[in-house]
């Protein structure tokens, strides 16, 4: 039989005195289970010396009860029967140590989330669920054991992954906040998809005015440590102290400050872009969806920050010509190499971000096979007056202007089809209303048709704005559509679809046709959260730790997430999210201290076989094997334990005790389940 | 399907992690989606944590089932330990054969923090198994070596 003490109890605990609470959660739970059956049946179990019910206990009288009823009876645990752990086991908790226990003398039955909302019609099968969890926790309360979390000092900086609008906008508070932040961005300038849009809805404004003035603040911040052409490589640590690993792969370029290090007086790129006409090798710009050229050694656009030639290795000829080019400043370097960058930081934003879905695989549509059917972001570009054709709206096969354009919305979103994606993007509606608006405005004459299947114009001014697109002549066909055929003469389109509204099918002949294409989170995206222990939605959006009332943090502690790759979300929504992620990071970080939970695992030395099966199996590398009194035994690093308890659930002889989780405590939890507690 | 004795109910015990099918199950509450009551969920912070012993004593106990939920592969909020319990699981399940035991009464699943509707199914499934598979032969009051346990 297990030790059921751990190695640091030194007395063996009094006798257990239980007490139950039991929790109405007004009809949430009474609704569905006999309360009054369930604390009768509660108050024959062993060890209870106390039984009691509320209607909330989480409110303040419910929480007094807990506290009066310690003090009174002499408690030495406590069972709350109430929701789930992951909501209220802190409450429950503190109310524990308000009373005078310690607060780890805590167990909690779920009899809501796990018992009442999910056998709603089912009264009896409810009932005797909830007394069989009620017997389970007051087995484990009974051997609960006083623990105490440790402190660890928190360093006073913050990471930022990803700086798109969302992640500046964190950055920029955090480092306002006067926390040193390192902002990590994969691309070789910060400002994320914001920075291919043209206007941003409903305000009209003109993205790149609005963006640029805050990426000159993020790239003149002296709080803010810019790594741009940089990814996450490995992550060590927990809240307070994660150990981060960057990768910054070599731009073959050299900073005016780098240089400087290399001992290069007054050398470094100063953007003047001399590099660029001697180079030979010419390849699309993904900044500008291909639609214009770049050089080998290129920038995304004029205002980039941080103004920084990059070199791009896989269509580098290393002819030499841009480092003569480049003359007295030596910045090229073409032997460059990737970097590996070490920081320490308290906190960690996630602001990924989101992609297109690659709607060619909506193959009835026609994108890449007919060149006048284009993707919204590709349309962003065109319409854009420092983009590739100056602002000038044109079709792909000709150059001629279009004058009948079809908007196709929900383009792979909402669709159960198993090839696009089932949720609303939540922005196209609105960008595309907006694509309306500059062709009416841009091209007199020109109509823009909107297949629609409904428009979700939810936010501040959003409806007002539908109004006025459909006041200046949009036309809107609520309708999917269901096929596209190019004319191959004239490479016009023919649309095909259902017009609901008039319940007749219905065919129409544009030039030009924009995909406003589902969003989905990246590639990249998901090993990053990987790395940070970070779980992802059914379709990889970056997972909240609750939805209302969490909805900037993570699960991992210290791990927080802004903008759209938690989900579809526009600016407005994206920089909220980002302030309310900054604000989240930098309480850590300014309270100086976190508590760690005290899960960790403990060697019991007497039964330890000096085997060391333990120590391969932890992915913490927190055992390692010690000599102590001749013999050989397990030893725990403590702060590097997660508490996981992988080692506990192998070690054969039962040597490893998992604070909170000890072998005597589950086996009693098991016992207590089948044949009522008694051994 | 065998006639399952009058009065039994099945008696199926879960170990689920913290973090992934825990979070789920509570999902599936908020959701309100509606599943058979037969099962008590025992946590864990990962089902790495789960010793073989969790579950032979079940089985001796007389569970008629029991099942281990953690998250997917590649998930583990310890990023290994669900791979180490899902090896673990192997070995028992061999040891319960060797016991006479049908191994389908241990099932893993792995059950992320938003597939509500899955944990839903999982209970469901399992329930059904279970059914099928009638009480334990080590079941307290309706096995049929209950003389031994
Ligand atoms: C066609 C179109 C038109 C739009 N029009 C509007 C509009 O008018 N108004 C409006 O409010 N919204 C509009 N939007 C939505 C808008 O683009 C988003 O709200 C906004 O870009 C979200 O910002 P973000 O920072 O969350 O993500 P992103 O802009 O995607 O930025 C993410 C950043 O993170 C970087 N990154 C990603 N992964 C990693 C990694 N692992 N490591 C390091 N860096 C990484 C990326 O390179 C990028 O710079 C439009 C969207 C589209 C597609
Ligand atoms: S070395 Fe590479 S980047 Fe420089 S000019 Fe030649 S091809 Fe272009
Ligand atoms: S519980 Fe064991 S396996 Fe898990 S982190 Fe701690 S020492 Fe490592
Ligand atoms: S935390 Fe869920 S299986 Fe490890």
């Amino acid at each position: 039989m297990a030790e059921a003490v751990s190695p640091t109890t030194s007395e063996k605990s009094k006798a257990p005195r239980i007490g139950v609470y039991i929790c109405h959660c007004g009809t949430n739970i009474a609704g569905s289970v006999d309360i009054s059956a369930v604390e009768e049946y509660a108050r024959t179990l062993p060890n209870v010396a106390h039984v009691d019910n509320y209607q909330y206990m989480c409110s303040t009288p419910g929480q007094g009860k807990i506290e009066e009823s310690i003090k009174e009876k002499g408690l030495t645990g406590v069972v709350v029967a109430a929701c789930s752990p992951r909501l209220h086991e802190p409450t429950f908790r503190t109310a524990t140590k308000e009373g005078g226990l310690n607060p780890f003398r805590f167990e909690m039955a779920n009899i809501r989330e796990q018992n009442s909302w999910v056998h709603m019609h089912d009264r009896e099968g409810a009932t005797e669920k909830a007394k069989d969890a009620i017997r389970i926790a007051v087995a484990k309360a009974s051997l609960l054991e006083d623990l105490y979390p440790k402190s660890v000092p928190v360093e006073h900086a913050a990471m930022v992954v990803g700086a798109g609008v969302a992640g500046m906008q964190a950055a920029l508070d955090l480092a306002n906040a006067g926390i040193k932040t390192y902002l990590i961005e994969k691309a070789p300038t910060i400002g994320g998809r914001m920075s291919q849009l043209d206007k941003t809805f409903p305000t009209l404004d003109c993205s790149q005015c609005i963006l640029t003035p805050k990426m000159v603040d993020v790239g003149r911040n002296e709080n803010i440590e810019l790594m741009v052409n940089s990814e996450v490589e490995e992550v060590e640590g927990y809240i307070g102290n994660f150990d981060v690993t960057i990768r910054r792969k070599a731009s073959g370029v050299l900073s005016p400050k780098e240089a400087e290090a290399r001992g290069i007086v007054g050398g470094g790129c100063t953007g003047c872009g001399d590099c660029v006409p001697v180079c030979p090798v010419t390849k699309p710009n993904p900044f500008e969806m291909g639609m214009a050229p770049r050089k080998a050694i290129y920038i995304y656009h004029p205002q980039v920050v941080p103004l920084l030639y990059t070199i791009d290795w896989d269509s580098c000829v290393k002819c030499g010509l841009c480092v003569e080019a480049c003359g007295e400043k030596k910045a090229i370097d073409l032997e460059m190499q990737d970097e590996l960058v070490k920081v320490k930081v308290g906190t960690v934003i996630l602001a990924t971000g989101y992609e297109l879905f690659p709607i060619e695989n909506k193959e009835e549509w026609g994108y890449k096979r007919y060149e006048n059917v284009i993707t919204s972001l590709e349309f962003e570009r065109l319409i854009c007056a420092s983009g590739p054709t100056g602002g000038h709206l044109v079709r792909p096969s000709d150059g001629t202007t279009p004058m009948r354009i079809a908007f196709v919305l929900c383009a792979g979103s909402r669709d159960n089809t198993g090839i696009g994606k089932p949720y609303c993007s939540r922005f196209c509606c609105m960008y595309s209303l907006k694509h309306a608006h500059q062709i009416i405005e841009k091209i007199p004459g020109a109509v823009p048709y909107l297949f629609y299947m409904d428009i979700r114009s939810f936010g501040k001014a959003y409806e007002e704005f539908y109004y006025r697109i459909q006041d200046e002549g949009a036309k809107f066909i609520r309708g999917r559509v269901s096929n596209i055929q190019e004319d191959p003469k004239t490479k016009n389109l023919y649309v095909y679809a259902e017009d609901t509204l008039l319940g007749r099918p219905m065919e129409l002949e544009v030039d030009m046709v924009v995909l406003a294409a589902a969003v989905q989170p990246t590639d990249l995206t998901n090993k990053t959260r990987k790395l940070f222990g970070v779980s992802c939605s059914q379709d990889g959006w970056l997972l909240e730790a609750h939805p209302k009332l969490n909805p900037c943090g993570t699960t991992t502690a210290g791990v927080y997430l802004a903008g759209a790759c938690q989900g579809p979300k526009d600016i407005p929504d994206a920089v909220a999210q980002a302030e309310g992620a900054a604000s989240a990071a930098s309480i850590p970080i300014h309270k100086g201290e976190v508590e760690l939970e005290p899960y960790y695992a403990m060697c019991i030395e007497e039964k330890c076989a000096g085997c060391g099966m333990c120590v391969n199996l932890c992915p913490y590398s927190a055992l390692s094997l010690v000599e102590k009194d001749g013999r050989t035994v397990m030893q725990v690093t403590e702060a590097k334990c997660k508490g996981c308890g992988t080692c506990g659930g192998f070690c054969p002889g039962g040597a490893i005790w998992m604070n909170h989780f000890a072998t005597p405590q589950i086996l009693a939890q098991i016992d207590a389940f089948l044949i009522g507690g008694e051994q | 399907m065998a006639e399952n004795p009058e009065g039994w109910q099945p008696r199926i015990l879960a170990i689920i992690c913290n973090w992934c099918s825990y979070a789920g199950a509570d999902l599936a509450g908020g959701a309100r989606i509606q599943y058979p009551p037969d099962v008590r969920a025992i946590r864990v912070m990962c089902t790495g944590r789960v010793d073989p012993l969790f579950i032979m004593k079940a089985f001796t106990d007389g569970a008629d089932s029991v099942l281990v939920s953690g998250c997917h592969f590649g998930d583990c909020h310890y990023l290994e330990g669900n791979y180490k319990a899902a090896k673990r699981m192997f070995l028992v399940k061999s040891l319960l054969k060797n016991i006479g035991l049908d191994d389908r009464r241990l099932r893993m699943t792995f059950v992320s923090a938003s597939e509500g509707a899955k944990w839903a199914k999982v209970i469901e499934d399992v329930v059904n198994v279970t059914r099928e598979l009638g009480p334990s032969p080590f079941n307290r009051e309706f096995g049929e070596l209950k003389e031994l346990v």
